[in-house]
C-alpha cells in the first residue's frame, strides 16, 4: 500500500509536467510574448499569465521535447552544434553571455544578439519560442531535469539532457568544453 | 513462535475426524482481521483476491473500450481528443493483455491446482502474497498515471521510435515499460509457484496421465510464462534504460536497431495469446466432463495437442512483422509455423466434438458458454490461419481486421470459457451457487452482443479501416458499420453488466452449494464449498483419471501428516509416490514489506537509475527478514 | 473569433466528399492495382474454404448436442471410442492438407508479388509525423522534384516506391493498389505498384504513429502516361509568381511570416524543409494529408486555426489578421 502511496505522489508531482497543450489560444500567445526586459535586455519577468498558466515551458515535458524538435528543425544546430558550439556559443559550459533566465534565451530568440544571433520572432510563433528557450537552458543545466528530453535517435556526442550534460561535462575536467573561456564556469 | 513439542497424537493417523479437522484449521488458519488479510498465505485467499482484481481490471478495461465506441460512432467525432484516445486505446489493450488475461488465468489456477491436485497449499505461498502485492502495485502504477493524464499512449506493443527517447515526451512510456516489469515478475513468480506445485505437490497416486487437463495446461502454460516473459523484460528494460541514461538499443545511428524491439517484443507476444489461450482450452476439457457426462475425448491428444501448441508458439512470432520488410522467404518459413499451430488446435476442437457428440448434454451455463467458445474461437481460428498468411496479412495487418480477429481469439476463445468458469467453480470459491436465469440471460446477450460488435470489423478491416486511429473522415464509406458496431457493443456491456450483477447476487443470496454440485469427477470437488484452510483433512491418494466417478463413495485417503504444523505431501514426478512430508511457511508480512520495497524501486527507477542502487537496500532488507533461518526442519522423508 | 471560425468552415468542408473516384476508393475489395487484384482473389479463395470449415464445425456441434441418443450407458464402449478416433484422425487430416494447401498457395502469391525492374519510375517515399514526402527521382537528376501527399503515376507501368521512415514507423497502404509496407527508421523498405485503370486511390498510414496517425492519408492518381509527363514538367517547374495584388500580397506575408520557415515554395526565398514543399500545392487535390479538398476556403481555415483541425501536428497557429489570411489563402490556392 505504501508503494502505492508514494506511486500516486510521485505521479501527482509528475502531473503537470505531462499535460499536452496542444494550442496555445492567440490572446494567450499575445500575453505571453509580452516580456519585461531589463534595458540592457538581459534578464527581466515574463509576463504574469506565465506564472497563471504554472511555468508551461520549463518542467513541462512535451514543451521541452517540442522544444528539442524545433532546435533541429529551425536550424539552430548550425552554429550551436549539439550544444557545443560552433559559430555560435555552446550552452554546454554554463556561461550564458546574457544570463541564464528564461526570459533572456526567449529574448535572444525572439529579437536576436550582436554578433550573429538572428532573430526568429518572424520565423517562429511566441508558444515555439518559449519551447526552444526552455529546451536550450536544459541544455546548459547543472541538474539533471526528469523532464528533460533524453537522446535524440542519431550519433551522439555528448550526454542527453535529462542527465545534466553540462555537469557532467564539467566533471570530465580539465580540458574546457570552450577553450577562450576556461574551465570555471 | 514457541511451538508445542512433538507429540504422538500431532499425526493424523487415527484421530476423530472432529478432533483433526479442529487442529488442522488452528495450524492452517489466517487470522481474522486487516493484520491477517496482510500476512495470509493461504492460496484461497490470494487467489480470490487475484481474481477479484483482475476482474475489477475487466470492468474498467470494458469502461475503456466503450469510451472508444463512443468515439468511433460518428466520424471526425471531437468527443475525445487524439492524445487522450491514444492514451485509452493503449490503456485498453496493455490493461486487458497485462492486468486482466493472464493474471485471471494464473489466479483460477493459484486457486484450484492446489485443489485440483489435492494437496494444502500452493508450493512457496509467500512467493505468491509478494506475487499478488506486486501486480497490484503494477496496476494501480499504471490507472494512477492514466488517471492524471500521463498513461502511456504509445500502443500496447508501444514499438520504437515513438516509445523512445526522441518521441515518446515524458514518462509516459517508462509508465507503460515499467507496468511490464510489475506483472511479467507477478506473472513468473507464479509461473514457479505452478511447476513445483504440479511437479511435486500431487497427490499420492496422480501419476502423469491422471493429471486433470486443466492442470496439465496450467503446467504447459507457466513454462511459456517462465520461457517468454523474460523477452519482453529485456526489452522493455532496454526501452527504460534508452529513455533514462541514453544507452542505444533502439537507436539505427549507434548501432542499434528499431526492429529489435519488435522481435523481442513478439518472442513474448505471440506465446503471449497462448498463456492466455492454454489455461482456457485446459479449462473447456476439465468443465466438460461433468456437462457431457463423460470423461473428455481423447485424453492423450488434449494434453499432446497443448504441449504442441506451447511449443510451436515460440516459432511464430514473426508473422507480427510480415510487413516490417524482412526477407520474404524466411517470412514464408512462419507462415508455415503459423498455419502448423491450427492443427493442435483443431486436435482439441475435434476431441471436445467427439466428448459432446457421445455424451449427454446438460445444458446449464457453463455448457452454454461452452458452445459459445466453440462457435466464436473456430471463427478466430480461421481468421488466424487467414493472417498467417503473408500475402492476405499485407491488407489485413493492422486494420480492423485484425482487431476483430484477436478479439474473436481473445473473447472467444478465452473470456467465454473463463465466464463458464466462474459459474462452474463458483459454489467452490463461495460456497453458493449462481443464478442460472441471469446466466442464460448474461450467455445470450454476450454472445449476440459479442457477434454483432466484432464481426463487422473484420469488414471494416477489408474495407481499409486502420486499427488505432482515434477518428476516421466522413467521406470514407465506414461510417454506417461503425455505429452498428457502437450499437451492439452495448448489447455486449449490458451482457456483462448482468453476469456482475449475478456474481455479486449469488455471492450474498445465492442457493448453498453441495460439496460436488455438479456431480463433477476431479478433486477440488472432494472437500466442502468453498474449502477449509488446509483444503482436505486427509490428502486423498488418486487411483484414475476420475476419482470422483470412479471411487464415488469412499475416496481413499493418506495419513500420516502432522496437525500442529504446516505440513504436506511431496510426490515424485511421474509416478506421483510419496516422498517426503514438507513443511510449509506459515503467514509472514515479509512478502508484502519485499512487495512495498521492490514497488518503490521500480517506480522510483522510472525517474533516477540510482533508484537501482539504492532502492535495493531495502529490498534487501526485506529478503533478509523474509528467509531468516526458522531452525526447524523443512522436510522429513 | 479565428477558432470559430475555423470550426465553422470545418464543418461545412467535412460534409464535402472528395469527387473523382468511384466505389470505395479505400479497399482491400475494390481494387485496380495488379498486386491488389490478386491479392484480392487469394482473400476471397480463403475466406471461402474457411467459412465451409465453420459451418462444417457447426453442424458438427449442433449435431452433436441435439442429436437423438439410444438409451445407453454413459461408459465409453470401445467400438463406439474407436469410430471417434478415426473420425478425429480423418478431420486432423482434412486441417493438415487445408494449411498445406494454403502455406503452399501464399508462398506462390508472394513470390509473384516481389517483382521490381530497376528502369522503373522510382518514387522516394517519406513518412513523416504526419504526411508524406514525396520525391521523384529519374536517371536524369534535373527530372527530380518534391511535392507531398499525392502521388501521381502512370497507367500499366511498374512504379517502385522506395520507403524510408524519417521519425517513426509509418506503413504505407492503398488498399486498392496493393499490400501495405513499413517504413521504418534506418531500414529502407521498397514496394511495386502497377495500376491499370486510371483514377483516384486513397490510402492511409497503417501503423500507429502518434498523436495523428488518424488523418495522415495519400492519394495515388493514375493517369495515362502523356498527363503523367506534362503533370511532372508542371511540378519540375517553380512556382510562377503571382499575378493578381491579393495573392502578391500573400507571397509577402507568407516570406515574412513564419510559414517561409517550414515550407518550401521554389522560385521563392521560401526554403524550409519541416513541412510539405508548397511549390504546387494549389494544384494537389487535397491539404494537410487528406483532411481537405484544396480551395481557398479550406486552405484559409487550415492556417487559421491547424491545431483544432488536427490536434497535436506540427504546424503551429501562427497569428494573422484577416487580411493577411485572406492574401495567403489566395497565394496558396494560386500556386497550380
Amino acid at each position: 500500500m505504501a508503494g502505492v502511496l508514494i506511486g500516486l505522489a510521485a505521479a501527482l508531482a509528475g502531473c503537470q509536467r505531462e499535460e499536452r497543450q496542444l494550442r496555445l489560444d492567440p490572446p494567450v500567445a499575445d500575453a505571453l510574448d509580452k516580456i519585461a526586459l531589463m534595458p540592457n535586455r538581459i534578464g527581466g519577468a515574463p509576463p504574469e499569465v506565465y506564472f497563471k498558466l504554472g511555468k508551461p515551458y520549463e518542467a513541462n515535458a512535451y514543451n521541452l521535447s517540442q522544444g528539442k524538435r524545433l532546435y533541429t528543425w529551425f536550424g539552430c544546430k548550425s552554429c550551436h552544434g549539439d550544444g557545443q558550439g560552433g559559430s555560435g556559443p555552446a550552452f554546454l559550459d554554463g556561461w550564458w553571455y546574457y544570463g541564464p533566465e528564461l526570459v533572456s534565451i526567449f529574448a535572444s530568440i525572439r529579437d536576436g544578439r550582436p554578433h550573429g544571433m538572428p532573430m526568429f520572432g518572424d520565423k517562429m510563433t511566441t508558444d515555439q519560442i518559449w519551447q526552444l528557450a526552455g529546451y536550450v537552458q536544459t541544455i546548459g543545466s547543472y541538474e539533471g531535469q526528469t523532464a528533460a528530453p533524453s537522446r535524440n535517435d542519431e550519433k551522439q556526442a555528448r550526454p542527453a539532457e535529462n542527465r545534466a550534460p553540462a555537469k557532467l561535462l564539467f566533471d570530465e575536467g580539465p580540458s574546457p568544453v570552450h577553450l577562450d573561456q576556461g574551465p570555471t564556469p | 513462535m514457541n511451538r508445542p513439542a512433538t507429540a504422538p497424537d500431532t499425526h493424523d493417523t487415527d484421530i476423530a475426524r472432529t478432533r483433526l479437522t479442529s487442529a488442522l484449521a488452528k495450524t492452517w488458519k489466517t487470522p481474522p482481521g486487516f493484520w491477517g488479510a496482510l500476512t495470509t498465505v493461504d492460496h484461497k485467499i490470494i487467489g480470490r483476491r487475484y481474481i477479484f482484481t483482475a476482474f475489477v481490471f475487466l470492468a474498467l478495461g470494458g469502461v475503456l473500450a466503450a469510451l472508444m465506441r463512443l468515439q468511433l460512432a460518428q466520424p471526425e467525432a471531437r468527443l475525445i481528443g487524439p492524445d487522450r484516445y491514444n492514451q485509452i486505446f493503449t490503456m485498453h489493450g496493455a490493461n486487458m493483455m497485462f492486468l486482466f488475461a493472464v493474471p485471471v488465468m494464473e489466479a483460477v489456477a493459484v486457486y484450484l491446482v492446489p485443489l485440483m491436485v489435492g494437496t494444502r497449499n500452493i508450493a512457496f505461498p509467500r512467493l505468491n502474497a509478494f506475487s499478488y502485492w506486486i501486480y497490484l502495485a503494477g496496476g494501480a502504477l499504471l490507472w494512477t498515471a492514466f488517471a492524471l493524464d500521463m498513461g502511456p499512449d504509445v500502443g500496447w506493443f508501444a514499438y520504437v521510435p515513438l516509445s523512445g527517447p526522441q518521441y515518446g515526451a515524458g514518462k509516459r512510456a517508462d509508465i507503460w515499460a515499467q507496468m511490464i516489469t510489475f506483472t511479467e515478475l507477478s506473472a513468473l513468480a507464479i509461473a514457479v509457484e505452478l511447476v513445483v506445485t504440479i511437479f511435486k505437490q500431487r497427490a499420492p497416486g496422480m501419476t502423469l496421465d491422471r493429471i486433470p487437463v486443466f492442470v496439465w495446461a496450467m503446467l504447459v502454460t507457466s513454462f511459456l510464462v517462465i520461457m517468454a516473459m523474460p523477452a519482453v523484460m529485456i526489452a522493455s528494460t532496454g526501452l527504460i534504460l534508452d529513455r533514462l541514461v541514453g544507452t542505444h538499443f533502439y537507436n539505427p545511428a549507434e548501432g542499434g536497431d528499431v526492429l529489435l524491439w519488435q522481435h523481442l517484443f513478439w518472442f513474448f507476444g505471440h506465446p503471449e495469446v497462448y498463456i492466455i489461450f492454454l489455461p482456457a482450452a485446459g479449462m473447456v476439457s476439465t468443465m466438460i466432463e461433468p456437462f457431457a457426462r463423460r470423461p473428455a475425448f481423447g485424453y492423450l491428444g488434449l494434453v499432446m495437442a497443448l504441449i504442441a501448441t506451447g511449443i510451436l508458439a515460440f516459432g511464430l512470432w514473426v508473422h507480427h512483422m510480415f510487413v516490417a520488410g524482412l526477407p520474404r522467404l524466411g517470412d514464408s518459413f512462419f507462415t508455415a509455423s503459423s498455419m502448423a499451430i491450427a492443427v493442435p488446435a483443431g486436435i482439441q476442437m475435434f476431441c471436445w466434438l467427439a466428448t459432446l457428440w457421445d455424451g449427454r448434454p446438460v445444458f446449464k451455463t457453463p455448457l452454454l458458454f461452452i458452445m459459445g467458445f466453440i462457435v466464436t474461437f473456430v471463427i478466430g481460428g480461421l481468421t488466424g490461419v487467414m493472417v498467417a498468411s503473408v500475402p492476405f496479412d499485407t491488407q489485413v495487418h493492422d486494420t480492423y481486421f485484425v482487431v476483430a480477429h484477436f478479439h474473436y481469439v481473445l473473447i472467444g476463445g478465452a473470456v467465454f470459457p473463463l465466464l463458464g468458469a466462474v459459474h462452474y467453480w463458483f459454489p467452490k470459491l463461495t460456497g453458493r451457487m449462481m443464478s442460472e436465469t441471469l446466466g442464460r440471460w448474461s450467455f445470450w446477450l454476450i454472445i449476440v452482443g459479442f457477434n454483432a460488435t466484432f464481426f463487422p470489423m473484420h469488414i471494416l478491416g477489408l474495407e481499409g479501416m486502420p486499427r488505432r486511429i482515434y477518428t476516421y473522415q466522413p467521406d470514407l464509406p465506414w461510417h454506417g458499420l461503425n455505429v452498428f458496431v457502437s450499437l451492439s457493443s452495448i448489447v455486449l456491456t449490458i451482457g456483462f453488466l448482468l453476469f456482475f450483477i449475478n456474481v455479486f447476487r449469488s455471492a450474498r443470496f445465492g442457493e448453498v452449494a453441495p460439496d460436488n454440485p455438479w456431480d463433477a469427477p476431479t478433486l477440488e470437488w472432494a472437500t466442502t464449498s468453498p474449502p477449509p484452510s488446509y483444503n482436505f483433512p486427509r490428502i486423498p491418494v488418486v487411483g484414475s483419471l476420475h476419482p470422483l466417478w470412479d471411487d464415488r463413495d469412499t475416496l481413499p485417503v493418506a495419513d500420516g501428516l502432522r496437525t500442529d504444523r504446516r505440513e504436506l505431501i511431496v510426490t515424485t514426478l511421474a509416478s506421483a509416490g510419496p516422498q517426503a512430508r514438507e513443511a510449509s511457511p506459515r503467514n509472514s508480512i515479509w512478502p508484502l514489506l519485499a512487495a512495498v520495497a521492490t514497488t518503490i524501486m521500480l517506480i522510483w527507477s522510472i525517474f533516477s537509475p540510482w533508484a537501482v542502487v539504492w532502492g535495493s537496500i531495502p529490498i534487501a532488507v526485506a529478503l533478509i527478514g523474509w528467509f531468516w533461518p526458522k531452525g526447524t526442519p523443512e522436510d522429513e522423508s | 473569433m479565428i477558432r470559430a471560425a475555423s470550426k465553422a468552415g470545418l464543418s461545412a468542408m467535412l460534409v464535402v466528399p472528395l469527387t473523382g473516384c468511384g466505389g470505395n476508393w479505400q479497399s482491400a475489395l475494390d481494387v485496380y492495382g495488379s498486386a491488389a487484384i490478386s491479392l484480392k482473389h487469394l482473400i476471397i479463395l480463403i475466406v471461402a474454404v474457411c467459412s465451409v470449415v465453420w459451418m462444417l464445425v457447426m453442424i458438427a456441434l449442433i449435431a452433436a448436442l441435439w442429436r437423438n441418443r439410444d438409451a445407453r450407458s454413459s461408459s465409453p464402449e470401445p467400438g463406439r471410442e474407436r469410430r471417434m478416433t478415426m473420425a478425429v484422425i480423418g478431420a486432423v487430416v482434412a486441417t493438415v492438407l487445408i494449411i498445406s494447401t494454403f502455406t503452399v498457395m501464399s508462398f506462390i502469391a508472394t513470390r509473384a508479388l516481389t517483382v521490381a525492374s530497376q528502369d522503373d519510375l522510382t518514387v522516394r517515399v517519406r513518412g513523416l509525423q504526419w504526411w508524406w514526402g514525396l520525391e521523384y527521382v529519374g536517371p536524369d537528376p534535373s527530372h527530380r522534384f518534391e511535392t507531398a501527399n499525392e502521388i501521381h503515376i502512370p497507367v500499366g507501368r511498374n512504379v517502385r516506391l522506395q520507403l524510408e521512415g524519417l521519425d517513426v514507423i509509418h506503413s504505407f497502404w492503398v488498399p486498392s493498389l496493393a499490400g501495405k509496407q513499413d517504413l521504418v527508421p534506418g531500414r529502407p523498405n521498397e514496394l511495386t505498384i502497377r495500376v491499370e485503370r486510371a483514377g483516384v486511390y486513397r490510402g492511409q498510414c497503417a501503423e500507429f504513429c502518434g498523436m495523428q496517425h488518424a488523418h495522415m492519408a495519400l492519394l495515388v492518381i493514375a493517369e495515362p502516361q502523356e498527363d503523367f509527363d506534362k503533370w511532372a514538367t508542371a511540378q519540375r517547374q517553380v512556382a510562377t509568381p503571382p499575378t493578381d495584388e491579393e495573392a502578391a500580397a500573400g507571397l509577402r506575408t507568407f516570406l515574412t511570416k513564419p510559414c517561409a520557415a517550414c515550407h518550401t515554395v521554389r522560385g521563392t526565398a521560401a526554403a524550409g524543409t519541416t513541412g510539405p514543399d508548397l511549390t504546387h500545392v494549389g494544384s494537389r487535390r487535397t491539404i494537410a494529408s487528406g483532411m481537405f479538398e484544396t480551395t481557398r476556403g479550406s486552405l484559409a481555415a487550415w492556417i487559421a486555426d491547424p491545431q483544432t483541425i488536427k490536434p497535436g501536428n506540427n504546424m503551429p497557429l501562427v497569428p494573422l489578421t484577416p487580411d493577411e489570411l485572406r492574401a495567403v489563402s489566395a497565394y496558396l490556392a494560386s500556386l497550380k
